[in-house]
Order: structure tokens, then C-alpha cells, then sequence
């Protein structure tokens, strides 16, 4: 537990690399899937195109902050991780299939 | 285990903010000045003279129409489009306009925009206006204003990514804020005085809570501003990356597809068209009275209402007529839609332009508690730690973290606005005939503030804040008066002229001294008077991970 460690004054060496691949996860991991997002949505959203780009680039940074606390947050680095991912890939495939008509 | 929601808030918090706030406070501060970017550049170019306006009744109107027609016709044959501008007074940029002209030759083949001139005219003779004495050479308000997007001495690029991820730790910061902070409302109305680390605390929240609503508006739509450099995917994949489909995005997004023919004299006369829109709108109310054509239309003579009034603000009303007879055409649509519109709003809300002189000040005001807001989280994460390392038994050793963040905030907190004081000293005292000028009033600026991290290290931390706010505080002081040493636009002159842009900048100046002689005050008491060390937990200080 953090607040021991912390009394003790000692932060070993894994607990740093857990701390940086969590924080790894929050920044690459969620810019990722902020970025999948705004694909998804940019082909989703009911308005002309270039409208629907504009609307789905202007909300990425709300989802990125979501995507964010929810992996500083979330009980396991290994969750951190696969949410991360899997969102991602969900997303990407979801806004590929879009995009080569699938909706249409 | 599992840590609480608030836990891992509050460390996000800590950290989003520790690790950028010196360049955000730079980013409040310089963002801050630029809500008086245009009153800064005048005060920075003493030459130019009082103001004075000359509003115009409908005979003077008519005879500028005529005077510009006749030099339009001369210099700027066949353009593409003629503006004149009437005498107004605007709010972007901020101030009396005075009577010109301005034109845009055809663009040649394959471009979007041709070249452009602009004249000012003598509004009775329509002569060229006898130039009035060449201001200095100054980097002004703008240079401020600019700094808080694009840094300075790096490339445009790396400015804004790196104010970029700065802005997006910053709204996580505030998030993570909001989340963590158990007692909202309650804590708003707690201030403990003089307790330490509570005070600290109290004053941090009560800053924050106070203006969150304008926090959480200029963060998110200072990343707004640039989103497609942040976030480019959308727009890639859906266009593609390079500049012509960046073009085509816009050209879409904004109608932009329409092609620019030369125009020529228009055969209605445009004082009645002024008249009708002056009719409408009221008196002085005309910005501008525009000549253009497009392919597939009639040559069109636009009126445009001056901005404001509403937060499109770039979107003021117009009224269309056909150049030939003089009748009214439908406005153009507003292009953009939904979307465009809503990024406008942002962008306005952001810049704050359409605010009136006492909404600049509420802007103003809340740019400071920005800075308070950032200035006292720093402070907060150095009296924490301090604590936090004394009661671990550590009292020798000094740790490099904390006495590295403790110099910082000295040096920023109380070093910067030092610097910006020193912008504007410099202003007075560099030689008028200094070769680029404007960037050596730059460098006094990162000069001074440089000085005050060297004074930081050098002096105790105690002595270093309060000889620097003191310093500080006496910079501000000295401006109006060196301003009156060196320049005949003083106080003694301004303020029966009734010039309040060039005294009001003079009395900030004062005020700015004040603001910072009651900090020093407040730092130099609470040395004197050490408050009781009391023992605080670090809870929610480290990131919880199930390993224990």
C-alpha cells in the first residue's frame, strides 16, 4: 500500500516502472484510443462531413481526459492496459467498417 | 486493495500539476497581459498621439465613400474585392479606427487569396494621411500575448505542442480536482488563516472553486484552438493529412469554393446604402462598406456592422446589395454550421473580445486567480513535501526534489512577474534606434527572470520570496514614473486628456505594485511568526497499486 511505503520513505524499483507503465497507459494508451474515438465518431455523427470531423475532434480531448482518469483509477495496471487496447481496437475496427461502407 | 476514487485523484492531481506548473503559470500570466494586448502596444509606442475621435455625420460619410472610390479606382484597378473603412470605434482590434482603405488583387491561378494593400486616408481631402511620428520599434502587448501560445525562442511548432500537452495536464489537473475535493461548497467558505499547510490549502481550493467555471472554459477551449494539430486523426483518415486536403476540409467545413473576379466601380451610390444600415443598426454603427464579385453572382457592395454584441463575434450582421442597382440582397449564410458555430463560441469565450472595457476586467481578474490558483498549488506540493520529509526523520539531508521545486516557484512566482516588469522598463530605456528592438525587450524579460532563479539559489528561500515580491513591487512602481521621465504621455497628461487607456495602464501599473507589496507582507509576516509544525498524512499523495 502507497501510504506505506511512503511512512517508510522507500519507493523500491517496481513500484516506479508500475507507476511509469500506468502512466505510459494514461498517455499513449489513452491518446490511442482518444484518437480511435474521434474517427469512430467523425463517421458516426448525423451532420455533413466536415461538420461531423469538426464536432468529433472538438470532444476528443473530453474523451482523452475520461480515458485518462479511468486508467489512473482502475484497480490493476493489467487492466490499465487491456482497456486501453481493446478500446482501441474495438473502435478502430467499428470506424473501418464505416468507413468501407459497412453502415451504408 | 484497492485505492479510493479521491486517492487516485489526488495523486493525478499533484502530478498533472507539479510537473507543468511553472509553464502554466508563464501561459496565465502572458495569457492574462493579452486581454490588453492592444492597450499594452499603445502604452509601448509613446509616439503615437492621444486620442482623438472624430466621429463623421452623413455628409462627412458620403464624402469619404467618394474620396475612397476615386482612390480605389486609382491604386487597385480591376481587384478582387475594395474595403473601406469608416471612423469607428471597435473592439478587435480594440480602439478608434480611423478612415481607409484596403483591397485584394484577384488571386492569380490555383490560389485562394491575391495580394493585398491597404492606405490611410485624409477624410477631407482624401490625400494619403500625413503619417504621424514613427512609432518605436516594440514586440508590445501582442508579444505578450503571443508568448502564452507559442512560447518564445522555440520554433512556432514545438510552442504549441508543448503549451499543448501542458493545457491538456492542466484539465486533467482540474478534473482530477474537482473529483478529489470532498467538500466542494463547504470548502469555498473555509479559510483557516495563518495554520500552515491548511491555509495553503484553504486558499488553493478557495481560488480554484472560486473561478472553476473559467478554468475549465479556457483550458478546454485553448486546446480547442488547435485541434487539429493535437488531434489530427478524424480529419486524417476522413481527408487525409496533406495540405491540400487540409484545404478541402476548410473549403467544405466553410463553403470557401468560390472564385474571385476584378471588380469594378460600382454604378449605386453607397451613401444610402450606409444610411439604410446606419438606419438599422444606429449611428457610428458601420465597420466597413465592402465591393466584391464572384463567379455566377452580381458584383455585391456589403455593409458590415462593427463587432459585438454577440458571441459569434466575428460573425457580425451585414447587409448585401447588388452594386449595380442598389438593391438588397439576402446576408450570406453562416457557414460552419452547428459545429463552426460552436467552435467560434469557444474560441470568443477563449479571447474574450467581445467583452466591453468592465468584462475585460473580469477576464482580467480571472486570469490572475488562474495565476493564484496555479502559484499556491505549487506552494501547496513544496509545504507538503517538506512536512512529509521531516516527519520520515530526514531533517539533515535536504532533498534535491523539494529544494528544486521550492527555487522554481520562487523564481517563478515572484520572478516573472518581475520579468514582465521589466518588459515594459525595457521599453522606456533601450535606445529607440536599437537594432531589433523589439527583440531585445524580449530578451530583458527572460534576462530578469534568469537573474531571479540565480538570486533564488543564492539566497535563503525565505529571504529569496520576500526580497523578490518586494523587488517585484517596486518594478510596477517605477514604470508610470519612468514613463513620465522619458515619454510626455505621463499621468500628468493622460488623465485630464481623459486618455484611460494610457493612464489605466499606468494606475494597473500601480495596482500590480500593490497587489504585490500586500504578498510580501503577507510572506514576510508569516516568516517572522513561524506557524506550529503540525504532523498531516500523506494520504492520496502516492499512486495506490495493489502490490502491498
Amino acid at each position: 500500500m502507497s501510504t506505506t511505503m511512503a511512512k517508510k520513505g522507500v519507493l523500491t524499483a517496481g513500484y516506479r516502472w508500475r507507476v511509469a507503465s500506468r502512466v505510459a497507459a494514461a498517455a499513449l494508451g489513452g491518446y490511442a484510443l482518444a484518437s480511435a474515438a474521434t474517427v469512430f465518431l467523425s463517421l458516426l455523427w448525423p451532420a455533413p462531413k466536415a461538420q461531423a470531423v469538426l464536432w468529433a475532434t472538438m470532444l476528443s480531448f473530453a474523451i482523452y481526459t475520461v480515458a485518462v482518469i479511468w486508467v489512473i483509477h482502475t484497480s490493476s495496471l493489467k487492466r490499465a492496459w487491456a482497456g486501453m487496447v481493446l478500446g482501441t481496437l474495438v473502435l478502430s475496427m467499428l470506424a473501418w467498417w464505416l468507413k468501407s461502407g459497412g453502415a451504408a | 486493495m484497492h485505492s479510493s476514487l479521491r486517492q487516485s485523484m489526488a495523486w493525478l492531481h499533484t502530478w498533472s500539476g507539479v510537473i507543468v506548473g511553472w509553464v502554466l503559470f508563464f501561459v496565465f500570466v502572458t495569457g492574462t497581459a493579452g486581454y490588453f494586448q492592444y492597450e499594452i502596444t499603445r502604452w509601448m509606442q509613446p509616439e503615437r498621439p492621444l486620442v482623438q475621435k472624430t466621429p463623421s455625420d452623413a455628409a462627412a460619410t458620403e464624402r469619404m465613400l467618394g474620396l475612397a472610390l476615386d482612390r480605389l479606382e486609382q491604386v487597385a484597378p480591376g481587384a478582387a474585392n475594395w474595403r473601406i473603412t469608416l471612423p469607428h470605434e471597435s473592439l478587435a482590434p480594440r480602439g478608434w479606427q480611423d478612415f481607409s482603405i484596403r483591397w485584394e488583387e484577384v488571386p492569380p491561378e490555383g490560389h485562394d487569396f491575391g495580394a493585398t494593400g491597404s492606405e490611410q486616408l485624409d477624410p477631407v481631402s482624401g490625400d494619403l494621411a500625413a503619417a504621424g511620428p514613427e512609432p518605436r520599434d516594440t514586440a508590445g502587448g501582442r508579444g505578450l500575448y503571443r508568448m502564452h501560445y507559442a512560447l518564445h525562442y522555440v520554433p512556432y511548432t514545438w510552442g504549441y505542442y508543448i503549451v499543448g500537452v501542458c493545457t491538456m495536464l492542466m484539465l486533467l489537473a482540474i478534473v482530477s480536482g474537482v473529483i478529489t475535493h470532498k467538500k466542494i461548497f463547504k470548502d469555498f467558505f473555509t479559510f483557516r488563516p495563518g495554520k500552515g499547510q491548511r491555509s495553503w490549502l484553504d486558499a488553493h481550493n478557495a481560488i480554484s472553486v472560486m473561478a472553476l467555471p473559467f478554468f475549465l472554459m479556457i483550458t478546454y477551449s485553448g486546446l480547442v484552438f488547435f485541434l487539429f494539430t493535437y488531434m489530427p486523426a478524424g480529419r486524417d483518415v476522413l481527408y487525409g493529412s496533406d495540405p491540400q486536403s487540409e484545404e478541402a476540409f476548410y473549403d467544405e467545413l466553410f463553403d470557401r469554393n468560390k472564385v474571385k473576379l476584378a471588380i469594378t466601380r460600382p454604378a449605386a451610390k453607397l451613401a444610402p446604402l450606409v444610411a439604410k444600415a446606419e438606419g438599422e443598426w444606429g449611428p457610428g454603427s458601420v465597420r466597413s462598406v465592402e465591393v466584391a464579385a464572384f463567379e455566377g453572382q452580381p458584383q455585391t457592395v456589403t455593409v458590415h456592422r462593427v463587432y459585438g454584441g454577440s458571441l459569434d463575434f466575428w460573425n457580425a450582421p451585414h447587409m448585401r446589395f447588388d452594386a449595380q442597382t442598389g438593391e438588397a440582397l439576402p446576408p450570406e449564410p453562416r457557414t460552419g454550421g452547428e459545429a463552426g458555430l460552436t467552435q467560434s463560441v469557444l474560441f470568443n469565450l477563449h479571447e474574450g473580445l467581445f467583452a466591453g472595457v468592465w468584462g475585460r476586467w473580469v477576464y482580467f481578474v480571472a486570469g490572475l486567480l488562474g495565476c493564484a490558483m496555479i502559484g499556491t498549488g505549487l506552494v501547496l506540493w513544496t509545504v507538503k513535501r517538506r512536512k512529509h520529509h521531516l516527519a520520515s526523520g530526514r531533517e539533515g539531508a535536504e532533498d534535491l526534489g523539494v529544494r528544486l521545486v521550492e527555487t522554481l516557484n520562487v523564481a517563478t512566482i515572484a520572478g516573472l512577474p518581475l520579468a514582465v516588469a521589466a518588459y515594459f522598463l525595457a521599453n522606456r530605456l533601450l535606445p529607440i534606434d536599437l537594432a531589433d528592438r523589439g527583440a531585445w525587450e524580449f530578451h530583458s524579460l527572460f534576462a530578469v527572470w534568469l537573474g531571479a532563479l540565480f538570486y533564488a539559489l543564492s539566497r535563503p528561500l525565505a529571504r529569496a520570496w520576500v526580497e523578490l515580491l518586494w523587488g517585484s513591487c517596486a518594478a510596477y512602481a517605477l514604470v508610470p514614473v519612468l514613463n513620465a521621465l522619458t515619454t510626455d504621455k505621463h499621468l500628468g497628461k493622460t488623465l485630464p486628456a481623459g486618455d484611460w487607456v494610457l493612464a489605466g495602464f499606468d494606475l494597473t501599473m500601480w495596482g500590480m505594485a500593490a497587489l504585490l507589496a500586500m504578498m510580501a507582507v503577507k510572506v514576510q509576516r508569516r516568516l517572522t511568526v513561524p506557524a506550529r509544525p503540525q504532523p498531516v498524512p500523506m494520504a492520496g499523495t502516492a499512486l495506490e497499486e495493489g502490490a502491498a
